[in-house]
């Protein structure tokens, strides 16, 4: 059996520190498996939806609700913050710490940008239209299937932040590598679904 | 503590055993109250509510905590053993994956006694399992219970993935690997497409009615027939999930007893698969009477009957496994062989009931109750039973005592035959399922004695099973390594009990049936890969536990957030998700110094294992 070593690889790292060791191969393995199931997970949402984006209960409806130009900011914090995870892992494979680290940081600050006006536009439905998970079917769909999504950006920032509070003491190793690439798998994940979301509730809910 | 704290893939499996035989026995009490109930016509033992409870708790407990963590039990027994590996991939995903069901479990059985336990069916359908109609806390208990359960569940299926995926020995190609593993790796592919719908249809169900979303709920524009939907796309593969496995072991156990090779082992891989990707697409033959239409109908009428055709090869490939083989009837050959009739015959119910026009009459009927236990207990409970004969020397080093398999072999299949055989006719006749006293004279009362005389000698059955362990556990631990002498895979290579590390060497896989090639070749076991050295293994921890606490008291004060407990402080922890709160982060918090606390597990020297 393939030993874990959590130093480096005769002082340097080697090029993909992530597929080093036996661990690591597997981890990521495993975490596309993860995926896969996450992608049904979100399907089904999906599909919930669909099945009820019309049946608003006289409650209000997506043509009133969605105000485009905010969800197109989310849209574009949450589109660029992949490219800076992808820049994140350029960096790791560089073997550049500081860098990956600081391109993780920017990654966080664009989930949080996202996170914030999620949350804003929520309460706004919330307070000023009447538009809660009790509304309508719709209501209740569409709070699960965006909210399932927030939840998971929510989660991926808490995720990458101990990343980075542990990148700071243990460096990058072989045993660290894979789970920043793991997280920066599950970010990418996460911004496909939401380009998902932002064609089939927002786009679709404005001129479907 | 040791038992809390492993790691190892085969004391996971005992663990499963144990916890799952406990549900197992449970379900079976309940099934016992159930055919008590319907002895005679307008029995009053029980009343319509608890008849309720006890049907779905019965569905319930079987499927998801009886036989599948069963079922996981032999896979962790097994499949690293037979591949050649050390351990799975993930140790410590392992033991979190039990964890997490038996607490899941046990929050679910909990109901009995806080209250109510869910009344719905195992299927749950809206809108009986609405607020509305379902007013206990039984249903948030199903919801909940299930949803922890199958977490688990998810859990263990990305790692047998995994392990089959990067854990075989050198040599062994996907097209040398036994069929047991064949099966755990498409069960896991197919719960991992499969389970995350019902966690999707559980949250849902949550949400109408912990938070009063309105999913489910027509009058706000929901639709319960989504629910029926969710359901199945899940249900369904989830059945395959059930009968694949078993499908695995008779493909293990009938090679061995016939001194054979498998008969058509690729057709037997390639049927498999095929079963599994047909699985996705037939669900919604449980739903012909809600009103799909005609077209719909006949789509999945049509797609349900292909079905039978990779099951077919399955049958008459373990047939001609049989045929002209030295035959000897052990107690696991015998419930293989017993197996293949008695799952003949629901496979052909089950193509009685694809037929879309038929089946608006056999619909919610007992014929659909005889058809799925024909499927469930007469195949894969028997699968169990053979399995569970076979592997016992190699889990427990004791050989269970063969007169008492065979008392329990044949109590059990005329017990299951009498019980279940003659509600098809039941079925026929118009005796509905799911209610809970019948009127007299309508042909049912004879029939319905018959069936619940049968019930009494499969639990007959199961007691000589449990006599026979108690029996087999007070023998010393003699088992051989290859106890039943016709060994043809890898586990029988090794000692039984294995040590705790599997293989001293990684053994040299070069055919199919691996440890049989080199026993035809005349060596007297495997050719090693690598030469004796350190073997790393994984450390014991207690967080998998933990975080699976955490997640129990988590899901426990959601459940309980909306009540009233009189005011006061109780009532300010729950309503406040206080107890949801802190139950995640106790989960979290064990996340983190997982993830802080760097484990480099542990070595065992040469000189240790020369030295055993
Ligand atoms: C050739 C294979 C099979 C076919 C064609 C088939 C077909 C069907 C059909 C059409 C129904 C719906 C009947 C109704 O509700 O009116 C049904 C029900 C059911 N089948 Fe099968 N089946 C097959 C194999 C299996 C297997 C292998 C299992 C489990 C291991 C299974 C378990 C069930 C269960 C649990 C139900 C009842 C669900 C419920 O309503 O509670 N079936 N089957
Ligand atoms: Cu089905």
């Amino acid at each position: 059996m393939t030993t874990s070593h959590a130093e480096p690889v005769h002082g340097g790292l080697p090029h993909e520190p992530e597929k080093a060791t036996a661990e690591g191969r597997n981890k990521v393995l495993a975490f596309w498996l993860f995926l896969g199931g996450e992608a049904v997970l979100f399907g089904t949402l999906f599909a919930t939806f669909l099945a009820l984006r019309g049946q608003t209960n006289e409650g209000p409806t997506a043509n009133e609700l969605f105000h485009l130009p905010l969800v197109a900011a989310a849209t574009f914090f949450l589109l660029v913050s992949s490219l800076t995870s992808v820049f994140a892992i350029q960096a790791m494979h560089r073997n550049h710490p500081a860098m990956l680290r600081n391109w993780l940081l920017v990654t966080v600050v664009l989930g949080l940008c996202f996170l914030g006006l999620e949350i804003y536009e929520f309460t706004q439905y919330v307070r000023h239209e009447q538009f809660g998970m009790t509304t309508s079917a719709f209501s209740s769909a569409f709070y699960t299937l965006v909210g399932f999504h927030g939840a998971h950006v929510a989660f991926g920032i808490l995720w990458i932040s101990l990343l980075i509070g542990q990148l700071g003491y243990k460096g990058l190793t072989v045993v660290t590598a894979p789970k920043i690439y793991v997280s920066a798998m599950y970010w990418h994940f996460i911004d496909v679904v939401w380009v998902f979301i932002f064609t089939v509730v927002y786009l679709l809910g404005k001129v479907g | 503590m040791d038992w809390i704290t492993t790691v190892d893939h085969k004391k996971i499996a005992i663990l499963y055993l144990w916890a799952g035989g406990l549900f197992f026995g449970i379900g079976g009490i309940e099934a016992l109250l159930i055919r008590w109930q319907l002895i005679k016509p307008m029995n009053d033992f029980v009343d319509a509510q608890t008849f309720n409870e006890l049907i779905t708790m019965h569905g319930t407990t079987m499927i998801f905590l009886g036989v599948m963590p069963i079922i996981f039990a032999l896979m962790n027994a097994v499949i690293p053993l037979q591949i050649g590996a050390r351990d799975v991939a993930f140790p410590f995903l392992n033991a979190l994956g039990f964890w997490t069901f038996l607490f899941g479990g046990l929050l679910l059985n909990l109901s009995w006694v806080m209250g109510g336990a869910p009344d719905a069916g195992w299927t749950s359908y809206t809108p009986l399992s609405t607020s509305a109609y379902s007013g206990t806390h039984g249903v948030d208990f199903y919801t909940i219970g299930l949803q922890i359960a199958g977490l688990g569940t998810l859990i263990g299926g990305i790692n047998f993935l995994a392990t089959v995926i990067t854990m075989r020995a050198p040599g062994m190609s996907y097209m040398r690997m036994p069929m047991f593993a064949w099966t755990t790796f498409i069960t896991s592919a197919i719960i991992l497409f499969a389970f995350p719908a019902i966690t999707v249809g559980l949250v849902l169900l949550t949400f109408d009615r912990i938070l009063g979303a309105n999913f489910f709920e027509p009058g706000a524009g929901g639709s319960p027939v989504l629910w029926q939907h969710i359901f199945w796309i899940f249900g369904h593969p989830e059945v395959y999930i059930l009968i694949l496995p078993a499908f695995g072991i008779i493909s293990e156990v009938i090679p061995t007893f016939a001194r054979k090779r498998l008969f058509g082992y690729s057709s037997m891989v390639f049927a498999t698969i095929l079963i599994a990707f047909l699985g996705f697409m037939v669900w919604a033959h449980h739903m012909f009477t809600t009103g799909l239409g005609p077209v719909a109908n006949a789509l999945f009428a049509v797609s349900t009957m292909l079905i039978a055709v990779p099951t077919g090869i399955k049958i008459f490939n373990w047939l001609f496994t049989l045929w002209g083989g030295s035959v000897r009837f052990t107690t696991p050959n015998l419930f293989a062989s017993g197996f293949i009739p008695t799952f003949t015959m629901g496979g052909v119910t089950g193509v009685m009931l694809a037929s879309a026009p038929a089946d608006f009459q056999f619909h919610d009927t007992y014929f659909v109750v005889a058809h799925f236990h024909y499927v469930i207990v007469g195949g894969l409970v028997m699968g169990l039973f053979a399995g569970l004969h076979y592997w016992w020397p190699k889990m427990f080093g004791r050989m269970l005592n063969e007169t008492l398999g065979k008392w329990t072999f044949w109590t059990f299949i005329i017990g299951f035959h009498l019980t279940f055989f003659v509600q098809h006719f039941l079925g026929l006749m118009g005796m509905q399922r799911r209610v809970f006293t019948y009127l007299p004279n309508q042909h049912f009362d004879t029939l319905n004695l018959v069936s619940t005389i049968g019930a009494g000698l499969m639990g007959v059955g199961t007691l000589i099973f449990l006599t026979n362990i108690i029996v087999t556990s007070r023998k010393p631990p003699d088992a051989a390594d290859d106890p039943w002498e016709d060994g043809r895979t890898l586990e029988w290579s090794i000692p039984s009990p294995p040590p705790e590390y599997n293989f001293k060497q990684t053994p040299l896989v070069r055919g199919l049936d691996a440890l049989w090639k080199e026993k035809m070749a005349g060596n007297k076991g495997m050719t090693p890969a690598e030469p004796v050295g350190s073997i790393h293994m994984p450390s014991a921890t207690p967080l998998p536990f933990i975080m699976s606490v955490g997640i129990f008291i988590a899901g426990f004060g959601f459940m309980f957030s909306r009540d009233d407990f009189g005011g006061g402080f109780v009532s300010f922890l729950f309503n406040n998700y206080i107890v949801t709160g802190l139950g995640l982060l106790i989960t979290f918090g064990s996340m983190l110094l997982r993830s802080l606390v760097d484990d480099h597990g542990w070595h065992i020297e040469p000189e240790e294992l020369e030295g055993r």
